[in-house]
């Protein structure tokens, strides 16, 4: 029985966090959300350095070749700090799916980039304000060109390429399209998180390349939904426990009526509740983290469980770390507000909680599956 | 990560499933209920004796115990791999838990080695049976706020007063007991604990009716009754850091709530309709049942984490503290959900059906929030122990216990 990272894993995470902290991730955080910048290029820079974005990727194509365990400790680091960088539009999102379903000439034509930085990639899904599905979307590809305009595309700044959800005749397909194209204009989107990038993004016949089985799109696409719910499960607990910390803090630091306010029981259940949240996402978080790692046929209902506790868990905290600051909480001047903005933020980039319970129950019908 | 067992822990699960093979049937979904104790239900007892028997026997009593006391000295994960191996036989449950669970630590560490060598062997082997005596009717959540009094005479001590919610009072041997033997001192300081044999003159068991109509626990009176100083388990005025070692253990043992879950919820949804459409297509049943089994898969890990460490050879963090809070509750809102599911008629309880077990939950449920720590209680302690936010702010602090205000 061992439902828990190695201690190689750990000391990886303890290294990203105490890289991060002397960083101050959370400071960029604040800096990025004061200007008109949605990424911070020297932290994302240290990053590629230390080798982080090649982590998944195999040997052979420069990558370390490590499993997705060591990109889970990565990402609690990441999440719990706020970094922000394009890490996980490019590597739980493009980076999983050209390892997943690339072509021997793709991997060998963009890992290696990957690695190094000189490609940043994000997957484009989104058309309009209805939960994408294989019905209704209509960005096309035909005859190797793209057309059409796909929207909430983080990232789409700083990245080189995307993978897009198009349209191809009767089916669905994903393709790689070149940001930098010409015949690609980018355009960004006022979103609720300051210090993350959203865009729309319209194709204009711009040259793609299909990538998997060209009729497979979207059952491809929701196996990278899977692996990004487990990946980004652990930037959301990462985010409730930083949030459970700073209520913890401050409860015991600011006084009323005479006393801490975390020695009233309303604010000790609040804390609790919060602890008990995180608590669960944070084992559904590890049992997803081990069905994405060994690949086993529960990945779906593992994914779908950690996200819709991470969810839940990071929205919790992060709302009720603003309750235990009072007034404060509601200034832009404490960071409360940071990590309220981002569990949002990532309470939607893969569809919303509705939509993941949904998926949870789908896969509970079709795998008929017990506790 | 993995979930297997290591080649030790493989070895030892073969070894308790190969016992179990040979001395008990395997539940099959027909028997698969736990049955609670009932007073007068002669026949559970029995059953219970003689299985505790046959663990004891061979050596599967009390598997973690000393050798001398009719142990094997087990670690801590073999002592869970035997749990779970037991549970999925269908072997009478609910007499010993909380003599050996409660009373047993205690014994082991505060009797003298010649009451550990009269009491512990048939402890474990169900010749005698253990029951607790803390809480009364002023004291429940407030455990230190009691008033069974015991005054000292002689080699002896004189014990009046009255406990309440004794689980098992009527068919034990003997009881664990916390009384104050001085109201002049503080709450916490004027308590002293005993061991007491419950067939001593002057005590006297009544059972008290549950909600459920069932009765599985009782109010006990003392009137006199006489304890041999001998039997006082650690310092006089220690009352309090003996009660702590058992509480600690009570709120491990009342750990999961047993009874309907996620998956009961799940296929009860799809075989109700209304006007042709399945429960289970309904979308407010779907978010619920989804919410369900994120927390049963949650508490099921946050368990598979405790063990994990307990397989290294650590100690567990304090996840585990969770169990009986969100387990409880969920089994109080799959109960409810349940009859729900029945719309006009979910009331109707049927003995042959398999619906009364939503019934069941939902009453039962309503205790399980209180039994072993009330949710605010235990809200309490997650807070104070694993967060280390300060104490409440008490208006008995200092004060001598008789100066205390109690409303009455």
């Amino acid at each position: 029985m061992n439902l828990d990272f190695s201690d190689d894993q750990k000391l990886l995470q303890e290294e990203a966090k105490k890289f991060l902290t002397k960083e101050d991730a959370l400071k960029i955080n604040r800096a990025v959300m004061d200007s008109d910048k949605t990424y911070d290029q020297d932290l994302w820079n240290k990053i590629v350095e230390l080798g982080w974005t090649g982590i998944r990727i195999p040997e052979e194509y420069q990558g370390l070749g490590l499993s997705h365990l060591e990109l889970c400790v990565i990402a609690e680091e990441l999440g719990r700090q706020l970094a922000p960088v394009p890490f996980s539009s490019s590597v739980y999102l493009f980076t999983e799916t050209l390892i997943e379903f690339g072509s021997e000439e793709q991997k060998q034509s963009i890992l290696p980039k990957l690695v190094t930085g000189d490609v940043i990639g994000t997957l484009a899904i989104a058309e309009t304000n209805s939960a994408p599905t294989i019905n209704n979307i209509s960005v096309e590809l035909k005859d190797g060109k793209l057309s059409g305009t796909k929207i909430a595309v983080p990232d789409a700044e700083v990245a080189t390429h995307a993978v897009v959800v198009a349209k191809n005749g009767d089916s669905v397909s994903l393709c790689v399209a070149d940001l930098n194209s010409d015949d690609v204009d980018i355009t960004v989107q006022r979103n609720i998180d300051e210090s993350r990038g959203y865009y729309s993004v319209s194709f204009n016949d711009a040259n793609a390349e299909i990538i998997g089985d060209e009729e497979s799109g979207w059952s491809n696409l929701e196996k990278i939904m899977d692996h990004a719910a487990v990946l980004f499960s652990f930037e959301q607990i990462g985010g409730a426990q930083a949030s459970l910390d700073m209520a913890n803090t401050y409860a015991k630091e600011r006084y009323a009526f005479g006393r801490p306010i975390g020695s009233f029981q309303s604010m000790k259940h609040k804390l609790a509740d919060m602890y008990v949240a995180l608590t669960l996402a944070k084992s559904n978080s590890f049992y997803g983290a081990w069905a994405l790692s060994s690949n086993a046929a529960e990945l779906p209902t593992a994914a779908a469980t950690a996200r819709v506790s991470a969810t839940k868990a990071f929205q919790l905290c992060s709302q009720e770390n603003i309750q235990t600051h009072g007034g404060n909480g509601f200034t832009w001047e404490y960071d409360c507000h940071m990590f309220y903005k981002r569990s949002k933020v990532l309470s939607l980039n893969l569809g919303s909680l509705p939509s993941w319970r949904e998926k949870l129950i789908k896969s509970l019908e079709q795998a008929n599956i017990k506790l | 990560m993995d979930f297997n067992d290591t080649p030790q822990e493989a070895e030892f699960r073969a070894k308790c499933r190969a016992w179990l093979d040979a001395n008990a049937e395997l539940k099959t979904k027909k028997t698969n209920s736990t049955k609670n104790m009932n007073v007068g239900n002669k026949s559970l007892l029995e059953a219970a004796a003689e299985w505790q028997k046959k663990k004891y026997d061979a050596g599967w009593a009390m598997i973690h115990w000393p050798k001398e006391f009719g142990g094997i000295g087990a670690t801590p994960i073999e002592r869970i791999i035997w749990a779970q191996e037991e549970s999925k036989f269908n072997v009478p449950k609910g007499v010993y838990e909380i003599g050996l669970g409660m009373a047993g630590p205690v014994m082991m560490e505060y009797a003298t080695d010649e009451q550990k060598e009269r009491y512990l062997p048939p402890m474990a082997e169900g010749k005698e049976i253990w029951c607790q005596l803390f809480s009364e009717p002023s004291a429940g959540s407030d455990v230190a706020g009691l008033r069974s009094k015991a005054v000292q005479d002689g080699e002896n001590w004189i014990v009046n007063g009255q406990k309440v919610w004794t689980s098992g009072a009527h068919f034990s041997d003997y009881g664990i007991l916390v009384v104050r033997h001085d109201p002049g001192l503080e709450k916490h300081k004027g308590l002293t604990f005993f061991f007491v044999d419950m067939k001593s003159p002057g005590i006297e068991v009544k059972p008290i009716k549950q909600l459920t109509g069932g009765s599985s626990f009782n109010e006990v009176y003392f009137n006199d009754v006489v304890i041999p100083d001998s039997q006082r388990l650690g310092e006089i005025g220690d009352g309090w850091k003996v009660a702590i070692t058992t509480l600690m253990n009570e709120r491990l043992a009342v750990g999961d709530a047993d009874g309907v879950d996620a998956n009961e919820a799940f296929e009860l949804a799809k075989k109700h309709d209304k006007d042709g459409e399945q429960l289970i297509d309904n979308n407010a049943v779907r978010e619920s049942i989804a919410d369900w089994y994120c927390e049963a898969s949650g508490l099921k890990n946050t368990k598979l984490r405790t063990m994990s460490a307990l397989s290294r050879g650590d100690t567990p963090g304090p996840e585990a503290s969770i169990t009986k809070i969100v387990s409880a509750n969920k089994l109080q809102a799959i109960g409810n959900f349940g009859m729900d599911s029945s719309d006009m008629s979910g009331m109707l309880m049927d003995e042959e059906s398999d619906f009364i077990k939503f019934q069941m939950a939902w009453m039962g449920a309503a205790g399980l929030r209180i039994a072993g720590g009330t949710d605010e209680i235990l809200k309490n302690i997650i807070a104070e122990r694993v967060l280390g936010l300060p104490q409440e702010a008490r208006a008995d602090k200092g004060l001598a216990f008789k100066d205390i205000p109690s409303g009455s």
